[in-house]
């Protein structure tokens, strides 16, 4: 990928899945791009002055305002009819599901031309594996440690994809670094869309999810092989696509790979979150019609 | 011709003149007449710009850095609680050196909360790196609006800027003025043409983090830059009076100053009451005078020490308390002074807070206060003006 619009010479950690789901997503935009980033492990790691990664137009200002910048961003393009440009902001689960929420909202709630596209590594890795309301449950993070009283993060994910279809957002999609082919054409798609798109993209975090370099696409595939990340598509609100899966694994297999779950083997109770993560994967089966 | 209308009014169609691409704005209290107007224009076509109705003020001033960054000429007005919560994105502005420009309505912050005027807001945000000029009167912030643009987007400053006026006292009061011509207006406010936008012809990283080896330097630039426009707004002014045929002094403007024994310094629309307060004090022999504020930032030092070299006692007049010492400019003021030859001493008055009026016989009785130092010296530095002391009384429930 050397002609990537993402170039190399990045900080990102050895191992990482961002990087991978990043160059997919500008593969798929092409260079006719502008991109907006919040704050966060990707805008530190690709931008540190006066070297930059980005090939192609890019903005950053706040931790929380990445969708509101990227609104006036495609607004101007407009005002000066040049709505041939894509417009993408591409930011972190902190940043998305937390922090700069209201104004995705309120990205949403415009209908502006923009693709949102969120790697969700479920976490605020930027600064050290903090809970977010992305954080899956019972995950071990450094603000929801394991402890005598604790089995680790005790609420569920907020389900992103859900919110944006409420919005009445004409294109919404969950991809995962592990399926670049849907991952790309999830990207084509929600370019065509006439207005605000939303695609969450998996992406394993070395560091803060704990399992073993190289294995971040592994990872990704294991969750969409264990249905813990449905891979679903939505048109104006109606589900379109689902990634079938041939084969259920047992959450055991995803979950017994990474040290953020570790404890879940060990402590007292750890069996019973076992089995209700469990249900959530089959309740996801279910729910999305995943298995034929 | 004049023609009375509401200040709101007068500043909406200011800024129409200035041909702005991209507006946004939230609404808040005084300042929702001048979005209302601006967005009349646009939907009866008087106006030709993208208009956004965002979901607050953290995000219209933020989606004004993406459509500034693109190319756009930007325009937002907010007011106290607004603009306390675009504080982060204020700093980000400057230190992006977008041109971004803003009528800031003055209103007090709360709690209590308060939407009447003070200059609390605005003189939070003092270190924000935005240039802040505060408007005597409507006409003042009408002309000001195509003056700061042509400030701000100029490559030698390249910095946002605040018209800043009193809420209520201008945003709603009805008074004659000269609309602004915009052919005129165009002939003086050239389109903006910035060197560095988002392009994906020529990709460029906008918003790079800097390390310690860089940040100071950013700083610097930005120092520089704002030192510049110390010079560039007595130019502005001048170029401006020169077409329009109306002008209001550069950073400052003085007020029957010649032999004034004691001096009072102020900003905003209190200009006005103070000028009729000196006006009578003159009359009976009381040897006053008036320095008023523009710029505020950048301030305007050594003007000042020009202007108040001679007085024997000067004392000034502003809206807002910095809780725990003084106020703001009481404290720049005695910082501007103190390595320079003047001597006279220095007393401050926080007045008209959360929109209690300043009337010519308060600034009277603050110059009679002002005077008193000159033959008992200092009794107090600094003092919060006009406290009913029977508000403080345990038990009283009020008029």
């Amino acid at each position: 990928m050397e002609d990537s619009l993402f170039a190399p010479g990045h900080r990102a950690c050895a191992g990482c899945g961002m990087p991978t789901a990043i160059k997919l997503v500008l593969d798929a935009a092409g260079p006719n791009t502008i991109v907006a980033s919040p704050t966060g492990c990707l805008e530190v790691t690709s931008t540190p002055f006066p070297e930059s990664s980005w090939r192609v137009p890019w903005i950053h200002s706040l931790f929380e305002n990445a969708a509101a910048v990227a609104s006036g961003v495609e607004v101007a393009l407009k005002r000066f009819k040049r709505t041939d440009t894509n417009v993408l902001v591409i930011g972190g689960d902190g940043s998305t599901f937390d922090i700069g929420f209201g104004a995705i909202s309120g990205m949403f709630d415009r209908g502006h031309r923009i693709t949102y596209v969120c790697y969700d590594n479920e976490a605020y890795m930027n600064t050290g594996v903090q809970r977010s309301a992305s954080t899956p449950f019972c995950a071990k993070t450094t603000t929801t440690p394991t402890g005598k009283m604790s089995l680790g993060n005790p609420r569920p994910k907020k389900d992103m994809a859900a919110i944006a279809v409420a919005h009445g957002v004409p294109y919404v999609a969950t991809a995962s670094i592990a399926y670049p082919v849907d991952l790309r054409r999830k990207v084509k798609m929600s370019l065509s869309a006439d207005g605000p798109a939303y695609i969450q993209v998996n992406a394993p975090c070395i560091t803060g999810w704990s399992f073993g370099e190289g294995d971040a696409i592994e990872q990704s595939r294991l969750a969409v092989e264990t249905c813990l990340l449905p891979l679903i598509e939505y048109v104006d609100g109606v589900l379109v696509g689902v990634k079938k899966v041939r084969r259920k694994r047992p959450v055991e297999d995803y979950l017994k790979t990474q040290g953020r779950y570790k404890h879940l083997f060990k402590a007292e109770g750890g069996a019973e979150v076992l089995a209700k993560i469990q249900a959530m994967a089959d309740a996801n089966a279910a729910k999305f019609g995943l298995l034929d | 011709m004049m023609k009375v209308v509401e200040g709101s009014y007068g500043i909406a169609d200011a800024v129409r003149c200035c041909s702005p691409d991209v507006i946004s704005v939230y609404p808040i209290t005084p300042q929702t007449h001048i979005v209302e107007h601006l967005s009349e224009f646009v939907a009866n076509g008087k106006l030709d710009c993208e208009y956004i109705n965002v979901e607050s003020e953290f995000s219209s001033l933020s989606s004004l850095i993406g459509a500034s960054a693109a190319g756009a000429r930007t325009y937002t007005s907010t007011t106290s609680q607004g603009l306390a919560l675009m504080f982060e994105v204020l700093f980000n502005v400057s230190g992006m050196r977008l041109p971004i420009v803003m009528t800031t309505v003055n209103r007090a912050l709360s709690a209590p909360l308060s939407i009447w005027n003070d200059q609390q807001d605005a003189m939070a945000a003092r270190e924000a790196g935005w240039i802040q000029i505060y408007a005597e009167n409507v006409q003042e912030a009408m002309d000001l609006t195509p003056q700061l643009f042509k400030i701000s987007e100029d490559p030698e400053i390249l910095t946002p800027s605040m018209v800043c006026m009193d809420g209520f006292i201008l945003t709603h009061v009805y008074e004659p003025v000269e609309f602004l011509d915009i052919e005129k207006v165009r002939e003086f406010l050239p389109p903006y043409r910035p060197e560095y936008v988002l392009d994906p012809k020529d990709p460029k990283t906008f918003g790079a983090f800097a390390d310690p080896s860089w940040f100071t330097e950013f700083r610097y630039l930005q120092y520089q830059a704002m030192e510049r426009a110390k010079k560039k707004i007595e130019k502005v002014s001048k170029e401006f009076e020169e077409i329009f045929g109306r002008g209001y002094g550069g950073l400052i403007d003085t007020y029957s100053m010649d032999d004034a024994e004691v001096a009072l310094v102020t900003m905003g629309s209190v200009v006005g009451t103070a000028k009729e307060a000196v006006d009578e004090l003159r009359s009976e022999g009381v040897k006053v005078g008036l320095v008023k504020i523009r710029s505020y930032r950048p301030f305007p030092e050594e003007e000042l020490k020009i202007a108040l070299k001679d007085a024997r006692v000067i004392a000034t007049i502003e809206k807002d308390v910095s809780i725990g010492y003084e106020s703001a400019l009481l404290t720049d003021l005695k910082g501007a002074f103190y390595n320079s030859p003047i001597r006279a001493p220095i007393v401050g008055f926080a007045a008209g807070l959360g929109g209690r009026d300043i009337g010519i016989k308060q600034i009277r009785k603050i110059v009679e206060k002002t005077s008193r130092v000159l033959d008992a010296g200092i009794e107090a530095e600094f003092e919060i003006f006009d406290v009913k002391q029977e508000c403080l009384q345990e038990g009283y429930h009020g008029r």
